[in-house]
């Protein structure tokens, strides 16, 4: 058996709107899988049902070779689930949450005690074990709650938007921590809204949206199937935004895509275009305030594989991701 | 491939009653207990609720009608007491029980147990369970109150300790309609009025604080089927002397059937809730 899990034609209804309308999920043992989607895609709906928490209304999942319907008992003695809102007691410490999970997995005492000391120093809450979860951070909070998920050794782990809400630099902790499980064998599933996360985590991202899957390929690959970057120019002068044009198309050989707010968008096949255009305007004379080269957003990523515009809180979601993409391809440069 | 699922007939659907096996239940209804009287320990507030509740009863019964119903407080503390065990027992912790599970159940604590390899009625035996734990401190209080204010055990220590477990098994059998209550319910307001409510014509259509026959027919009809009327009987003869025997019978048989109607019937709803 090759796949860790492996969903065929969910379907999940709930009254009239349907959650799921038929997706396919698969993951090879000790890859991370990503399932990036907007709100409301029907991302936490699939993971409920690999993790036995739902029963879907036609299609079959598989988990460990287990049937997630008939065999759920064997199932969750596979699997770990960390939940899109913490799932944590707020009146016990994060030790005590720790501990009465362990004991529930029939850990004896002690065993239950050194393995959430194990898993508080995994996920950097070493100090903080012995406070009350009512005053833990976000961060902190998500940070137990993937330990909790963890006290098993689970060969399979769900993780649904584990950083949702988390600073970048904090994401980027957490980040560190659902590597290394894959690192020691076990298979993620991971469901995101941030392209930026799938694309650091994941072997493999499905992209699902209204229930559906609507791509599936490797980060690269998907990249690919998005469509290119996008170099932004905007004059220092306004009035040489027409220039600027002219400019960009001569290096570029198509026309500019759009022109607004005293800055030009076009699409660059290669990195080499990027190089190509700040060089041409520099020998016209054109001084510029920004000049960056953007990577696919999210939002982009919607338009390209659905052919419509993203949902509003998706283009929140990619206005992050461009935004720290830009930073970093920013030159300003006047030449 | 998209198809239907079948079910073949005899194939256990998650969380069907064959999966959970008696020792294991029992084993994480207490490490769950546990956490119900951790979470306890810290907000004392509910506890004091369930505490304070009775004593409020006992003192208003006892100084507000003792005098009119049977001339003298004293005597109505005699009469009165062996009810207000009972009463404490099924109304200690019933609104905190129903609004915890339902508080577990929307906070998403309940679904990582569901996900984990415990029987599914495990969260809620040990919302109940804990409850048994907090019914003896009660109780104790209860009658520490009371011997302050005169009340006599008029039989043996043996008879009751039986009228303190008769009555503590009582109240957790009833505890499951709390659970079956907040399960359906879902929404701590309606669950906590419920929970408030329910409890009172049965425990107060009884012959609790005053004899049946003063009462009117229908209301006297009502404490005669009333459960609730057979564990204040027994209650009273094992503490005070008389009959013993049909009550205390008639006490385990209704503890039972409730035990055995309502406990099902709330982990069955909480199952169909997924």
């Amino acid at each position: 058996m090759t796949y860790a899990f492996e969903a065929e034609g969910l379907v999940k209804r709930y009254g009239r709107t349907t959650a799921l309308a038929g997706i396919d999920l698969r993951a090879r043992r000790g890859t991370v899988l990503g399932v990036l989607g907007p709100n409301g895609a029907g991302k936490t709906t699939a993971i409920q049902i690999l993790a036995t928490l739902l029963t879907p209304d036609a299609g079959r999942a598989t988990v460990g070779g287990l049937d997630v319907v008939r065999d759920a008992a064997r199932v969750r003695r596979l699997i770990g689930l960390t939940g899109q809102y913490a799932t944590v007691d707020e009146d016990l410490t994060g030790a005590e949450n720790l501990v009465l999970l362990g004991r529930l997995l029939d850990l004896p005492r002690a065993a239950a005690r050194a393995r959430a000391t194990e898993l508080l120093t995994q996920v950097g809450l070493t100090d903080a074990g012995g406070l009350r979860v009512s005053a833990y951070s976000g961060g902190m909070r998500r940070r137990l709650d993937l330990a909790a998920g963890l006290i098993g050794r689970p060969e399979i782990v769900f993780l649904d938007e584990p950083t949702t809400g988390l600073d970048p630099g904090k994401r980027e902790d957490l980040w560190s921590t659902i590597r290394s499980l894959a690192d020691e064998g076990a298979t993620v599933l991971l469901t995101t809204q941030y392209l930026e996360e799938a694309d650091a985590l994941a072997d493999k991202i499905t992209v699902i949206d209204h229930g559906r899957v609507i791509a599936h390929d490797t980060p690269a690959g998907l990249k690919q199937l998005v469509g290119g970057r996008t170099v932004v120019v905007r004059p220092t002068d306004p009035d040489r935004l027409g220039a600027a044009a002219r400019v960009v198309e001569r290096v570029t050989g198509r026309p500019v895509e759009h022109r607004h707010g005293g800055a030009l968008t076009t699409p660059v096949d290669t990195a080499r275009a990027f190089t190509d255009i700040v060089g041409a305007l520099g020998s016209a004379g054109i001084d510029v305030a920004e000049l960056a080269l953007r990577l696919p957003s999210l939002d982009e990523a919607f338009r390209g594989l659905t052919g419509v515009p993203g949902p509003a809180s998706l283009t929140a979601a990619a206005r992050t991701t461009t935004r720290t993409t830009t930073r970093t391809a920013t030159t300003r440069e006047s030449a | 491939m998209t198809e239907t699922i079948t079910r073949p007939a005899g194939v256990r659907l998650p969380g069907s009653p064959r999966e959970p096996r008696p020792w294991p239940l029992l084993r994480h209804g207490w490490a769950l207990a546990g956490r119900s009287l951790t979470k306890t320990r810290r907000n004392p507030g509910m506890l004091l609720e369930a505490l304070i509740m009775p004593v409020i009863f006992l003192l208003m019964f006892v100084y507000l009608f003792g005098g009119a119903v049977s001339g003298s407080s004293r005597e109505y503390l005699q009469y009165v007491f062996p009810g207000v065990l009972v009463l404490t027992t099924i109304l200690t912790g019933q609104v905190s029980t129903g609004v915890s599970i339902v508080v577990d159940m929307k906070k998403g604590v309940f679904d990582r147990f569901r996900s984990m390899p415990i029987a599914r009625s495990a969260p809620l035996l040990g919302s109940v369970l804990a409850d048994t734990v907090r019914y003896p401190l009660a109780v104790a209080m209860l009658f520490g109150l009371a011997h302050l204010l005169g009340f006599r055990v008029e039989t043996d220590l043996a008879s009751a300790l039986a009228a303190v477990a008769l009555t503590i098994g009582f109240g957790f059998a009833l505890s499951w309609l709390t659970v079956l209550v907040a399960v359906l319910l879902r929404d701590e307001n309606m669950v906590s009025w419920v929970a408030f409510l329910v409890p009172f014509p049965l425990v107060f259509g009884t012959s609790m604080a005053a004899p049946a026959e003063t009462m009117p027919d229908w209301l006297q009809a009502w404490a005669e089927v009333n459960p609730v009327s057979h564990a204040i009987d027994a209650s009273r003869g094992l503490l005070l002397g008389g009959p013993v025997t049909e009550p205390v019978t008639m006490t385990l048989l209704w503890g039972g059937a409730a035990l055995v109607v309502l406990a099902p019937l709330a982990a069955w709803a909480y199952r169909r809730r997924m």
